[in-house]
């Protein structure tokens, strides 16, 4: 039996993939590398699933104020996972692109610069989707009861995507305009400094006023207050949502001037 | 083309012929990569005009692309990516690209098709580099430094790449600074240094452009050297260095080598030895440039 010799033809024959194979292509390959890395996975649910179990028993430790505990949490921990897949794991991950060349190769490839960002949104978007599934399935096995129905649930949707465009806004911001270790060291601060003081797990008004001044504007703030808000059946406050909007389109307009691609 | 200060390349100009090599020499710093990622459409120059294929490589990229593959001299995978996997996903963003498996097999990636990329040696990663240049089927290839790092066999075989792809009708424009690879390669050569294209010629045109060559021979001592001269082209000296070591200075080809042999057999003495010392495209850079490569 002889096969056929292994013969390339090498003769130009080039063309662009479709735009929807070449998105699927870029997601796919984004998901995959994220889920790979043991760090990213331990940020966006190991630590996220560790603190809504210990966090459930949070009442023997710290007052989180009036409320069942897991119900105060659940929302918090559901916020702190956007935190981290979005600004945290999105910049890291996009710094060391920059560093080692991989934006200035798919720069060169048949690939659009849209369908780099949103290969990265599509893959941010998909591992938040399990995020939510997980933690929630978590939440409500140890007992948290969500009120607010259909409602709640389509504002947690806008609340999750508008947290997710400024806090992925935020990290690409660091991501093009520092250097990868830089990138590394700033978004690991600052998703701890979020994490302890942001107002994410902890409800605003348990802390002193004049810090609970500062939270409110910050995106953190908004985004944990306004998903407990939400959970509570109240609904998120037109502040807290004007809060996230105005983060957006700065950071995102300061992204599209000063992103670096290399 | 600058940086800050800094003019890394000026009033560099050139022209690639379709379906040619064209290797851009010159020492490090010498502007080679700046000019070669101003038409890959990673730079855009504050003066002056790049047309790739016709198309502004900034203005244009998006058409360009396409048709280009582009090689970087260092980097360009994500360093949890399996070089299978790289190579595959590279390929999927093109329409009809050359098959990975074959590709693979060609370029004896497959003891290393699972192995991440930062683990990876250079010359592996010189190899997976290549591969996703060409696995677009473009019609243009931009290499920068295709086998720095490389053993002599993978040289050899990326030189046979190159070579095949120039017979299957791919243009492709590539930086180095070995000699050998320039003068084996390429239809066309440019040496850049300081950010100026300071000759541009065929290699044995290049070769043989520069001060004159030489020609030494041995014969009987006491010859009548200013009667050779009178039978040479006027420009060529000949000089009687030690008795019976003749040597010729000026443009050497064929016809010189046969007037010397004719000259001196009207006078009944063997011409010995004859050495034919022609320059080579190392000579003339370090001609040109005054520095060696490297």
């Amino acid at each position: 039996m002889t096969s056929a010799p292994t013969r390339l033809d090498l003769s130009p024959r080039p063309g662009s993939a479709t735009r929807p194979a070449m998105l699927r292509a870029q997601t796919t390959m984004e998901l995959r590398l994220q889920l790979r890395n043991a760090e990213q996975v331990l940020l966006t649910m190991v630590i996220p699933l560790v603190l809504l179990v210990l966090g459930s028993q949070a009442d023997q430790i710290v007052d989180l104020g009036p409320g069942r505990t897991i119900d105060i949490i659940t929302p918090g921990i559901l916020a702190l996972a956007v935190l981290s897949t979005s600004f945290t794991s999105l910049a890291i991950a996009t710094g060391f692109e920059r560093r080692y060349g991989i934006i200035k190769r798919l720069g060169a490839s048949p690939l659009p610069r849209w369908g780099l960002l949103f290969g990265k949104i599509g893959a941010v978007v998909i591992i938040e989707v399990a995020q939510l599934a997980v933690l929630s399935g978590v939440g409500l096995a140890l007992g948290w009861q969500p009120h607010g129905g259909v409602v709640a649930a389509s504002q947690m949707v806008a609340l999750l995507v508008l947290g997710t465009a400024a806090f992925g806004s935020l990290g690409l911001l660091i991501a093009g305009t520092l250097r990868a270790e830089a990138t590394l060291a700033v978004a690991n601060l600052v998703y701890v400094l979020l994490l302890v003081g942001g107002g994410l797990l902890v409800p605003l008004s348990r802390y002193p006023t004049a810090a609970r001044h500062v939270l409110d504007l910050l995106p953190s703030g908004a985004l944990g207050q306004g998903l407990r808000d939400t959970f509570a059946g109240d609904g998120p406050t037109a502040f807290a949502t004007v809060v996230l909007l105005v983060w957006t389109v700065c950071a995102s307009l300061l992204v599209s001037r000063t992103f670096k691609w290399e | 083309m600058r940086y800050g200060d800094v003019t890394a390349v000026d009033g560099l100009s050139l022209r690639v012929a379709r379906g040619t090599v064209t290797a851009i020499l010159g020492p490090n710093g010498a502007g080679k990569t700046t000019t070669i990622e101003t038409c890959e459409g990673f730079r855009t120059p504050q003066s002056g005009t790049v047309r790739v294929l016709g198309l502004d490589p900034v203005a244009e990229g998006h058409l360009l692309r396409p048709r280009v593959g582009v090689m970087l001299q260092s980097g360009g995978a994500w360093s949890g990516a399996r070089s299978h996997e790289m190579l595959h996903h590279i390929a999927s963003l093109h329409a009809h690209p050359l098959d990975v498996d074959l590709l693979i097999e060609r370029l004896d990636m497959g003891s290393y098709g699972s192995t991440p990329y930062r683990r990876l040696s250079g010359g592996q990663q010189q190899r997976l580099s290549l591969a996703m240049a060409i696995v677009g089927r473009p019609e243009l290839l931009f290499l920068d430094e295709p086998t720095a790092g490389l053993d002599p066999a993978a040289r050899r075989s990326t030189w046979e790449l190159i070579a095949e792809l120039r017979s299957s009708g791919v243009t492709v424009v590539l930086t180095t600074h070995f000699m050998d690879e320039a003068e084996a390669l390429s239809d066309d050569v440019h040496i850049v240094d300081g950010g100026r294209v300071i000759a541009s010629g065929t290699p044995q045109a290049l070769a043989s452009s520069g001060s004159e060559n030489t020609v030494r021979f041995t014969s009987s001592p006491g010859l009548d050297v200013v009667d050779l001269m009178s039978a040479l082209p006027h420009d060529t000296k000949v000089d009687e260095v030690t008795p019976g070591a003749y040597v010729v200075a000026g443009a050497v080809d064929p016809q010189l080598l046969a007037t010397i042999a004719t000259w001196c057999a009207a006078q009944g003495v063997f011409t010995e030895s004859l050495l034919v010392e022609r320059q080579t495209l190392e000579d003339r850079f370090l001609e040109l440039t005054g520095k060696a490569l490297r």
